[in-house]
């Protein structure tokens, strides 16, 4: 097989995770946007192990055994990071993640949450208007 | 004649072994045309994951992008890499996901602000990114095929081999990391029903509703 048709699709396979990372709005379509950029780099990893193993004399597998602890990791990723989307859900009643605009800089110095909301919503309106 | 049958099993077993090993279940343009098909099934349900409109479809889709990977990585010969995609990605993680949409009272149906207003500047990064990638990866790699010939590089006793004898401290890391997680998921949830517990004489209706969302966080953690 030619080693370009996996390596062509988890280049695509990437960039949609990428757009779905920049352009959703819940923050679990966010998490599943991740979930398909790490399997991106999954498919990445082990189309070369395979090479790799078949072209050189001695090999450690270093492709599959980091294929494997990737998705662990992708699986305490998504227990911690849904645990936090919990989280924020119950505090704040959203896991819409434009509304958590806490770390930006607002205008006025300590007002109510809600204005803040409005005027980035509206500071988002008038940038893309 | 039971005997008869086994001995003959295992007299026309190491031939028919090779014979797999050897040629595999498809022909080598077999094999291509096969990972082109589940390549575009696989491309498809990713782009239709990231564009629907309703929360829960983007869930089972992502069930169809991440199965369409399993395969591929059953055509590239990993095969314990394949069953450990479909254990822990189809398995747990899009039932995790989905938990996850319950809980937050995601909207059943079409919600028109599943996308923010920065779609068109995403769009343009990621067609920027991809343009990108794809040139350099087949302008890299025009020349270089993949044998997919002999023993199969990913069958479960090689990345064993090769797991628990070249990567055995990296495993017992990702060992306590995995404990790790378990716990930091435990210690969110139980604060926040602390949180709630003493918020909850003046509202008794939100109380039960986050007591029934801390038993399923706990299910949920036993399942995972």
């Amino acid at each position: 097989m030619h080693l370009a048709y996996p390596a062509v699709l988890s280049a695509l396979l990437f960039c949609t995770g990428l757009y779905g990372v920049l352009a959703r709005r819940n923050a679990i379509l966010v998490l599943m946007s991740v979930e398909l950029m790490l399997n991106a780099v999954n498919l990445n990893l082990v189309a070369f192990d395979v090479w790799l193993s078949k072209t050189a004399e001695e090999t450690l597998h270093s492709g599959q055994a980091l294929t494997l602890f990737t998705i662990a990791i992708a699986a305490a990723e998504i227990g911690i990071g849904l645990a936090i989307v919990l989280a924020v859900h119950r505090n704040r009643g959203t896991s819409d993640i434009d509304r958590l605009r806490d770390t930006a800089e607002r205008h006025d110095t300590d007002g109510p949450d809600h204005d803040a909301v409005t005027a980035g919503e509206t500071e988002k309106a008038e940038a893309t208007a | 004649m039971t005997l008869a049958a086994t001995a003959g099993l295992l007299a026309a077993g190491p031939n028919a072994r090779a014979a797999a090993e050897t040629h595999g279940f498809l022909s080598p343009t077999g094999v291509e045309i096969a990972f082109l098909l589940v390549g575009l099934v696989t491309f498809g349900a990713a782009i239709v994951t990231v564009t629907t409109r309703q929360l829960v479809h983007a869930a089972l889709w992502l069930v169809v992008a991440l199965g369409g990977l399993a395969v591929e990585y059953l055509l590239l010969t990993a095969e314990f890499i394949a069953w450990v995609q479909v254990l822990i990605y189809v398995g747990s993680v899009v039932v995790l996901l989905l938990f996850g949409l319950m809980l937050t009272r995601a909207p059943i149906g079409r919600s028109p602000d599943a996308d923010s207003g920065n779609r068109w500047a995403a769009l343009t990064v990621a067609v920027a990114a991809a343009a990108a990638l794809v040139w350099v990866v087949v302008d890299a790699f025009r020349t270089t095929w993949i044998d997919l010939d002999g023993p199969a590089a990913g069958s479960t006793e090689a990345t064993g081999a090769s797991l628990f004898q070249n990567w055995v401290l990296p495993f017992e890391a990702l060992s306590v990391l995995l404990l790790a997680a378990l716990v930091g998921a435990i210690v969110l949830s139980r604060k926040a029903k602390a949180e709630a517990a003493t918020a909850a004489d003046s509202t008794p209706a939100t109380r039960s509703r986050t007591d029934r969302s801390e038993t399923d966080r706990s299910e949920k953690e036993g399942t995972r």
